[in-house]
């Protein structure tokens, strides 16, 4: 992303109806048509497709809810092999969005110390390479998150989780009895490890377009670097790191691979976070995908369409954030 | 200020203050890595996560405390700053590069020309030798079809946004868009998956593209869409104004402006996709043998063959995935670098 | 003419892609010949009939054979032009490919329901889908007790310890039955499959008919049973038992390897009876033959006390259609099946830690396998 063009934009310009018309009186030429007809097709095939896997994943949906002898919303089971079938997401629901809020407790702060660190701390000969780096990050495929995830960070964490239990075990959200760390918490901390690349680029974007002028000004003022970042610069990049967040959470939230690999899911909801058990509905998907029956298919089509709810909803939110801000957006769409 | 420079060399105690030596961060991060070891060495604590955190902990209070005493509060909370961003960085770079630690150095083990040039043939999981050949050639057709498929569509519909998009049609296209970046990748396998039930077709390299295609295309469309936005206005202003086309406008003013950007975005895309596995899996099927054409019969693809190896539970299996790992981000690093290449390259020399 | 330059790059992208991708094809190879070296079993392509097989050959199913089919595979695939690709998907997923008409053949650790007999009826023309018990397989209980180098069990305790009702080793119930073994104070971690799987249903089918007041679940392919940790895959909960001290857990006897030592079961017999092929096979041999026409489906005898008979055992069925497979892949796919029901066949199953068939049934077998259609 270019910034230094974003920073120097003008201010935003509405468009007048004189430019509407001159647009309308465009599109009567010959290329201009053809060139209309083209992307507004793309667009329209767009739609098509969404509509089509929309329709088709609510269809299927709705096949599997009507049989659900169980609550669908409330149900602790997901036994979708007998007759009558009984399944619901309670306890998806809760591995999800505890999974994910561990993720976002730990990668948020860090993410945004990292995005400072990079446009304010480093040395400046650093921060090209590093911020590149963590761009490389980004691109590494879950699976590969997955495989380090299992073979390299479930064995490390023992001692983390033998501290934790050893001085918070008595709230009894930190005991732990042994056993592999395949656990929430340690998919909380791979997912957290994930989605830091994405929110640190994001956020790092967003203070790289903090007006030198406010900097300086500050500066000139005798603020202390710290100061001149909760002038300045925080105030001014919140909004986009509230959407990068967001960005991460979306990702989180709707991670396979690699919680398929980490947790040793089960079918409860465990008060300690260290315990082996609970599931996400990615993770359920991909783990009861293969072996499952017609009607099994179906059930976790289901479970789909409302991690698909849910994401549509965190990115919905991003992305009304990300439009309050457009006034620094140089275009006029 | 404005007073005579005599002043301040006569008090310049009263203007900086006292002030901690260019080395004091160095010194007090070092004593404190040492009181952290020698604490935990104390305590009998062996693990490295525990000795860190000491160490990080009394870097921050010692920075605290050192700097108010000699300094003053300000300077002290803001030194205290300074070591916290410093410690969130180690401490996200530790698991990063074990991450790629690992993966290089385990990965190197069985990582050699034959490996690339072999496929699975009827190597069995628990055996030794073997390849990724064939998972290397399905990924790069089904990605490429793929992004045949997507990267054009993407790039017109963004187009279609920022330059035509007015009314209901841009208003639902670009909540759609939102709504698709927010699909499961397994849940576009299905919707492949039931289509190819429908037309009784068996599994092959191509159902994946399209899947692939579906999980690309809206972060094409995404990502282009900011960078066409980026393009100033008065660029295209001046364009009309010369009385050209709209359309030549688009492509001879707003494309190469964001040209280094969308390539950018297009690339970063398709390295995405090309470590989905989900869709992949329900898609080509997956096969030990070499299979060049994407259009019949089952294709392995190199994140489905890292899956499948990991599940197989062997040790040598376990080899063959890392290497696998490493072999598909080198691919993904080396798109990376080449779409930074190109938008370097292509970079329009005005803006900048 | 950006765009088309730019259309052009994409092109030329995926051109670039597909084009060079098939250029490596030349330098590709599917020789992978066998650098392991492991297999003692080289003489053994001579025996096998090609007939006019040829071409590709799709299948997916039961994780449980996968071992099995593998070496069948490396074995006819060097005698024969065809390339068998078994992927291991699971029963119902193989299941769901043959009755969609996606695979020619598919495996399962259980034989079909009328619903999917009903169902394979409209892809194999003129036929139906049948159950050809192939494999046998002893699912053994694997544990990791330091301390510990023999454990006999019965059904209850069995269950009462995957029901999280016996939570120490050294349980009174677990001590009464070894009473010379040093149990150590140490918690027992039961590991059960996180996926559905035909092991997790033929384990529960066997303690719910030996052991209902202890088991008190339906069983079916999904862990009912409370409490416990999971593991994808038999490959996953054998590497956790590996890993865990104070783990047990359900497998494959294929899967208890590496040092993980196994359960016998007392189950009523003169002495416990160690999970071992011949014992499975022994097993096996007391079960019927329930299938009506040509479909051979078994039903075990679960509750067996003959001496030395294992009985929490697996039978996985090679499942195709009887009549009306498709003309493509019939001859690979009657090839390879007559093969894998030959002696040679069923003698690779015991080298690689499953049961082979009883002599009564796989004769019959072997005469569906000839008249496959």
């Amino acid at each position: 992303m270019d910034t230094t063009q974003i920073a120097d934009a003008p201010p935003p310009t509405q468009p007048t109806t004189a430019e509407q018309k001159r647009a309308a009186r465009g599109a009567t030429r010959p290329g201009d048509r053809i060139f209309l007809g083209l992307s507004r097709g793309s667009g329209i095939l767009l739609l098509v497709i969404m509509a089509a896997i929309a329709g088709f994943l609510t269809y299927r949906a709705v096949l599997a809810i009507s049989k659900d002898d169980g609550n669908f919303l409330t149900t602790f089971e997901w036994n979708t092999g007998v007759t009558p079938p009984v399944f619901g997401i309670a306890v998806l629901a809760y591995g999800t969005i505890v999974s994910s809020i561990i993720a976002m407790v730990i990668a948020v702060p860090v993410s945004v110390a990292i995005a400072l660190f990079l446009t304010h701390y480093a040395p400046r000969r650093l921060r090209g390479p590093i911020a590149y780096v963590i761009d490389l990050l980004a691109a590494v495929p879950s699976i590969v998150y997955g495989l380090w995830g299992a073979l390299v960070l479930v064995p490390h964490m023992n001692g983390l989780f033998g501290w934790l239990n050893d001085y918070l075990g008595w709230t009894g959200v930190f005991s732990w009895q042994g056993g592999a760390a395949r656990s929430m918490l340690t998919v909380g901390i791979l997912l957290a490890i994930m989605i830091l690349p994405i929110v640190t680029n994001v956020s790092r974007e967003v203070f790289r377009q903090v007006p030198q002028m406010h900097e300086e000004a500050a500066l000139a003022l005798g603020a202390t670097r710290w100061e001149v970042i909760r002038m300045a610069v925080i105030p001014f990049g919140r909004s986009g790191v509230i959407s990068a967040s967001m960005l991460g959470l979306g990702r989180a939230l709707g991670e396979t691979m690699a919680v398929a690999t980490v947790l040793s899911p089960d079918f409860l909801i465990h008060t300690s976070l260290l315990d082996p058990g609970g599931g996400t509905f990615a993770q359920n998907i991909a783990s009861k995908f293969s072996e499952a029956s017609e009607f099994g298919r179906d059930a976790l089509i289901a479970s789909g369409l409302v991690l698909f709810v849910i994401t549509l909803l965190v990115n919905g939110a991003a992305r009304a954030i990300i439009a309050r801000r457009k006034e620094y957006s140089g275009a006029n769409a | 200020m404005s007073t005579t420079p005599s002043l301040a060399a006569k008090r310049p105690s009263t203007l900086r203050g006292g002030h901690l030596p260019k080395w004091a961060p160095w010194a007090i991060a070092a004593g404190s890595v040492a009181l952290g070891l020698g604490v935990s060495a104390a305590a009998g604590l062996h693990s490295s996560v525990q000795w860190a955190l000491i160490a990080a902990i009394l870097h921050v209070l010692g920075t605290y405390v050192i700097a108010a005493r000699v300094e003053n509060r300000r300077q002290a909370k803001d030194r205290v700053v300074t070591s916290l961003v410093w410690v969130a960085f180690l401490l996200a770079v530790v698991p990063l590069a074990s991450l790629v630690w690992s993966t290089v150095q385990r990965g190197t083990k069985v990582l050699d020309v034959y490996f690339l040039t072999h496929s699975m043939g009827v190597v069995t999981d628990a055996e030794t030798g073997g390849g990724i050949y064939h998972a290397i050639l399905g990924t790069l057709e089904q990605v490429g079809l793929a992004t045949l498929i997507a990267a054009p569509v993407g790039v017109l519909t963004a187009i279609y946004l920022v330059e035509y998009g007015r009314g209901n049609l841009a208003r639902a296209v670009t909540f759609f868009v939102d709504v698709m970046t927010g699909i499961p990748s397994i849940v576009a396998g299905l919707f492949i998956l039931s289509l190819m039930l429908m037309f009784d077709m068996q599994p092959f390299g191509f159902a994946g593209s399209l899947a692939l295609a579906i999980l690309m295309m809206p972060v094409v469309v995404r990502s282009t869409e900011e960078m066409l936005k980026l393009v100033p206005n008065e660029l295209r202003e001046a364009s009309l104004a010369l009385g050209v086309p709209k359309w030549r406008t688009i492509l001879k003013v707003v494309l190469p402006t964001s040209l280094g950007g969308i390539t950018t975005g297009i690339m970063l895309s398709i390295a995405r996709i090309a470590g989905e596995t989900a869709p992949v899996l329900l898609l080509v099927f997956g096969s030990k043998f070499i299979n060049a054409n994407p259009f019949e019969g089952a294709q392995a693809s190199l994140p489905l063959y890292i899956y499948q190896q990991y599940g197989s539970g062997e040790v040598t299996a376990y080899d063959r995935a890392w290497a696998a790992s490493l072999t598909l981000i080198a691919f993904v690093m080396i798109l990376n670098l080449v779409a930074r290449g190109i938008a370097r390259w292509k970079a329009p020399k005005t803006g900048r | 003419m950006k765009l088309q330059r730019m259309n052009r790059r994409a092109l030329a992208l995926g051109a670039l892609a597909v084009s060079g991708a098939l250029a490596l094809t030349a330098c590709g190879s599917d020789e992978t010949g066998n650098p392991g070296g492991g297999s003692s079993n080289a003489a053994a392509p001579s025996n096998i009939k090609c007939d006019d097989a040829s071409g590709q050959v799709l299948a997916d199913g039961s994780s449980a054979q996968k071992n099995a089919v593998d070496a069948w595979v490396k074995q006819f695939s060097a005698a024969c032009q065809v390339e068998i690709n078994y992927k291991a998907g699971g029963s119902g997923a193989g299941v769901t490919a043959f009755t969609q008409g996606q695979v020619p053949w598919a495996g399962s650790d259980s034989a079909l329901k009328p619903d999917e007999v009903a169902a394979s009826k409209k892809i194999c023309s003129g036929g139906q889908g049948i159950d050809l018990p192939m494999v046998g397989g002893p699912i053994a209980v694997g544990y990791n007790v330091p301390g510990v180098d023999k454990l006999v069990l019965d059904s209850a305790t069995i269950a009462k310890i995957f029901d999280s009702k016996i939570t120490k080793w050294n349980d009174p119930q677990i001590a009464k039955l070894n009473p010379d073994a040093k149990l150590p104070n140490l918690k027992i971690q039961a590991f059960h499959r996180s996926d559905e799987s035909g092991t997790t249903d033929n384990f529960t089918k066997y303690l719910i008919a030996t052991a209902k007041k202890d088991f008190p679940y339906e069983g079916g392919k999904a862990w009912q049973a409370k409490g416990g940790q999971s593991a994808p895959q038999s490959s996953g909960v054998a590497a956790q038992v590996k890993q865990t001290a104070g783990a047990i857990g359900y497998f494959e006897l294929s899967y208890a390897k590496d040092g993980i030592k196994t359960v016998a079961i007392d189950t009523g017999a003169a002495e416990p009876v160690e999970a071992t092929v011949d014992n499975a096979t022994k097993a096996i041999a007391e079960a019927k033959v329930v299938g009506t026409g040509k479909d051979l489906a078994l039903e075990l005898n679960y509750g067996t006390k003959a001496d030395g008979a294992y009985p929490m055992v697996l039978v996985t069925y090679e499942i195709v259609c009887d009549k009306g497979n498709k003309a493509e892949t019939l001859p690979a796919v009657k090839a390879f099946l007559r093969y894998a029901a030959s002696e040679d066949g069923q003698k690779i199953l015991a080298e690689n830690d499953y049961a082979p068939m009883p002599e009564e049934i796989i004769t019959k077998v072997r005469t569906t396998v000839e008249s496959l259609s």
